[in-house]
């Protein structure tokens, strides 16, 4: 009985420390929503929000995956993005391809940019960080090559679907998106079911269990948020279509890493290389996979940004790298692998994408904005890391 | 020390300690691992800072409060650390002036650095120039270096912790006698060590530290020192048998290794291991002594998969049939397990919890089409817990965090919950104190009771004499002999490595 934990002040404190991001990611909001007269609490800045951020969120869940082998990153994801998004015009607007086929070679095209990284990495040896510095140029080159530095516009609606538009509503209620809320509170009544049988089973199994207040706690506060959310974005459109794709991939990714062995020997290989490669885990082969599948997202982010400016332009994805591994180090990973959460990931990149609106409504300089975002995602990550110590 | 008391969150890892350690004498200091040694040295110099502890230090009659470090220094105590603070990359000397530059911040003198170095090395009797880079020379040397570091300071009181730890015979040999040299020059020096005939050897007085208190202070001049007074000291009873006994029930050969040769990864022309044959049999505890670097580990991380080596020939027979293993994954699904010596580095992952490390191995018992079932995998990690008695708080509790001996029990967890039939243990009790030493034996007695090959590779005769039924004995690279447990002594197999090495 010693395992269970008691739910005692302490343990609420442990708990303000281990979701400390999270929590400065509500403080920023409030602070915003102050500060804007609750503009950034619209229902359409909660829609852009959504649509603004979604490259970040794609990456950095692959870019987690690069750092939890050991702080691994991957300078290369911004270029491949642009490479993907000018082969996309090329294939779609400027040889009239078929819309699905041209994704599907896309995203093949995305794998074999991702095995290219991964051979060099994982069997010649070379450091990732060179390695993708290499391809930040070489993709950069390319795209520049394929566009012939022209910009291609506009794509078809059928490819435009997958950033701008929303699914359609199917009932017919003035101003208000029915649909969009219900979604919103079946995901919210699943997750509960979900949650509440995995407890009831671990109990009749025996196995420990987490206390009720924290298991009742955690599950109000995260429905209310959904719910919230959906109900603002019921109230302008409603489900944005980009929102199903990061939906899908952060639960993917989620249990991939929670769940599965492959998830699991990541991040023993960011804890111990040596260990895990005694432990008959196979790391070249780890390394190759996460590097194939960290171009794979790149490839879908770079999809996902043609559709949402409806061009490909010789400057698209450019920088994007470093918003992806800045929300994976303000959401929680270590810069020396084995530790991080897609979930820490998401967060950061909400921060971001957070801090980025609220300035820009506010109408503040682009110059003091990155002033300002330096300073405040130095403080995030130093408010993280000493949290973190005290705990110990 | 006076009344020394440090707190951690949740624990007291000193309670009301005192110490009185004369000038002049080389004091030892020993106890089990977690008994609070290593935290006491760190508040004598400086590393926990005055404030953090109650009570006080006294050098010289004064009370000290040192803030850092460089104040301890300062009056001329410095400590040498377990694992050494040398940077590879740099030479002898840069290392040994390392904070503490000749000539100016802005103007180092270089000449004067160096020439000071060799005269101190010539000291410590080290035959390196001092231009020599640190990755370059062995750990043996390496730890000479640091005294001279320390020296180069003007060290009064010389702080070693298990200096001896990863030397070998010779080598501990000569850091010992050094220890005395510096003694008649007036230095004093505390060690804590695991080593009890060590200790014997150097020590004019012994300090038994046990569960964070001093229990008591021996004088060699007065008190008569044994090691099973020492012992019994440490673990506050009586090991009446060091190593426990055991019935063995020994079957039929199930696991050999013919005509072994493994070759350097990187010196292809070097035979690491030459022309080795080895066989070991259901229920059987086979050990392999030698002296360090005489090819056991190479031989071991060969077998397992070619994890080490290059050029690797000769054949593996498994239960009669013959096996071929090119990967690690083969090795462990043919029920081969290897214990690595270094349990820190290349056996758990640290920063993970007890129950991810104790799965890692064999993850396939714990999923379910593709996904972990956690539950499952705390409640097999629970009754590992309790069969081999880990101590802690919960299985959740990270692995760095816990004492040598518990992080070598979950090390051995680990590779039982893959299910071998046959274990390689390299070192299986480097480094944990006495106590675990016994609960690990019993471990080991337990698995080949079950049926289980084991083949131990250990430094420490003693061990293999009390643990093994039968003993090879390795020596550069090659195998020189094979004893039964009757046959075998100390004198014996250090006769035979040693007038194997004359021979070559």
């Amino acid at each position: 009985m010693e395992d269970t934990k008691k739910f005692s002040g302490k343990s609420i404190l442990s708990g303000i420390k281990q979701y400390s991001m999270l929590i400065a990611l509500l403080a920023v909001v409030v602070v915003f929503t102050i500060t804007t007269d609750g503009k950034i609490m619209r229902p359409a800045s909660i829609t852009n929000l959504i649509f603004q951020n979604a490259y970040v969120v794609i990456l950095a869940v692959g870019m987690l995956l690069c750092i939890l082998t050991g702080g691994n990153i991957d300078l290369s994801v911004g270029s491949v993005a642009g490479f993907i998004g000018a082969i996309a015009g090329k294939l779609i607007i400027a040889n009239k391809f078929n819309v699905y086929i041209s994704i599907v070679i896309c995203l093949a095209i995305g794998i074999l940019v991702g095995m290219w990284h991964g051979f060099w990495i994982a069997y010649v040896k070379i450091p990732p960080f060179i390695v993708t510095l290499t391809g930040w140029l070489i993709f950069k080159g390319l795209n520049l090559i394929v566009l012939g530095a022209t910009t291609l516009s506009p794509y078809p609606d059928s490819f435009l679907v997958m950033s701008t538009k929303f699914f359609p509503d199917l009932f017919a209620v003035e101003g208000f998106n029915l649909t969009c809320f219900l979604v919103g509170v079946i995901a919210v009544a699943a997750y509960a079911i979900v949650s509440t049988f995995s407890r009831i089973r671990k109990a009749r199994k025996g196995y420990e269990n987490e206390s009720i207040i924290s298991f009742l706690l955690k599950l109000v506060i995260m429905g209310a948020a959904v719910i919230f959310v959906a109900f603002k974005l019921a109230s302008h459109n409603g489900i944005p279509t980009v929102l199903l794709i990061l939906a899908i991939i952060v639960m993917a990714y989620s249990y991939i890493t929670n769940k599965t062995v492959a998830g699991r020997y990541l991040y023993a290989i960011g804890g111990n290389q040596k260990a895990a490669r005694l432990s008959g885990i196979n790391t070249n082969k780890a390394f190759f996979l996460v590097y194939t599948n960290m171009a794979f997202l790149a490839a879908v982010c770079g999809l996902v940004t043609a559709a949402r400016l409806n061009s490909s332009t010789p400057t698209a994805g450019q920088g994007y790298e470093m918003d992806a591994i800045a929300s994976c180090f303000i959401g929680g990973a270590s810069a020396y692998g084995g530790v991080g959460t897609v979930s820490g990931a998401l967060i950061g990149a909400a921060f971001m994408g957070v801090l980025n609106m609220g300035m820009s409504i506010m109408g503040i300089q682009t110059d003091v904005q990155n002033l300002v975002k330096g300073l405040v995602l130095l403080l995030a990550v130093a408010f993280d890391v000493v949290s973190k110590r005290k705990t110990r | 020390m006076r009344n020394i008391t440090k707190l951690f969150p949740g624990v007291k890892a000193l309670d009301d300690v005192n110490l009185i350690v004369e000038e002049g004498e080389i004091h030892a200091l020993v106890g089990e691992n977690g008994a609070g040694k290593s935290t006491l040295m760190n508040v004598l110099s400086g590393i926990y800072p005055h404030g953090t502890y109650e009570g006080d230090v006294l050098y010289d009659g004064q009370i000290c409060s040192f803030k850092e470090i460089r104040d301890s220094e300062r009056k001329g105590i410095v400590i040498i650390h377990q694992e050494l603070a040398l940077v590879p990359y740099l030479t002898i000397g840069e290392n040994m002036y390392l904070g503490n530059e000749r000539g100016s911040a802005f103007n180092i003198d270089w000449d004067a650095t160096y020439h000071e170095a060799d005269k101190l090395l010539k000291i410590v009797g080290l035959q390196e120039s001092s231009r020599t880079l640190i990755k370059d020379i062995g750990v043996g040397k390496q730890q000479l270096v640091e005294i001279a570091k320390a020296l180069g300071k003007n060290v009064k009181l010389l702080i070693l912790d298990e200096p001896t730890a990863s030397l070998n015979e010779s080598d501990s040999r000569k850091l010992l006698d050094l220890l005395k040299d510096l003694q008649k020059k007036g230095v004093t020096s505390i060690m804590i060590s695991h080593k009890l005939n060590e200790i014997n050897y150097v020590a004019d007085k012994i300090t038994i530290i046990r569960d964070g208190s001093t229990i008591e202070t021996l004088d060699k001049a007065v008190d008569e020192i044994s090691e099973e007074r020492i012992i019994k000291g440490m673990v506050g009873r009586e090991l009446t048998d060091r190593f426990p006994k055991r019935e063995s029930h020994i079957g039929d050969i199930n696991f050999a290794v013919k005509n072994w040769t493994v070759r350097h990864p990187l010196y292809t022309e070097r035979k690491v291991v030459d022309d080795v044959s080895i066989n070991v049999r259901k229920g059987e505890v086979v050990g392999i002594a030698g002296l360090m670097g005489a090819g056991r580990t190479e031989l071991a991380m060969s077998v397992f998969g070619k994890a080490y080596g290059s050029g690797i020939s000769g054949e593996l027979e498994k239960d009669g049939k013959p096996l071929s293993l090119h990967s690690i994954r083969q090795a462990i699904d043919n029920k081969i397990a290897y214990v690595t010596e270094d349990r820190k580095g290349d056996g758990l992952v640290l920063m993970k919890s007890i129950n991810e490390n104790i799965t890692l191995a064999k993850m396939s018992k714990v999923t379910k089409r593709g996904a972990i079932d956690k539950d499952h995998e705390v409640a097999v990690s629970k009754t590992y817990r309790d069969k081999l008695r880990i101590k802690c708080p919960t299985v959740h509790q990270l692995t760095g965090n816990l004492s040598g001996g518990n992080q070598q029990k979950v090390l051995l967890s680990k590779w039982m919950f893959s299910e071998p039939d046959i274990m390689i243990l390299d070192e299986p009790t480097r480094g944990i104190d006495v106590g675990a030493k016994y609960e690990i034996y019993c471990i080991i007695n337990d698995l080949a009771a079950e049926g289980k090959s084991i083949i131990m590779i250990s430094s420490e005769l003693p061990e293999i004499l009390g643990i093994c039924d039968r003993i090879y004995v390795m020596n550069e690279g090659k195998m020189i002999g094979e004893l039964s447990r009757e046959d075998a002594s100390q004198e014996i197999i250090m006769g035979m490595i040693l007038s194997a090495s004359k021979g070559a």
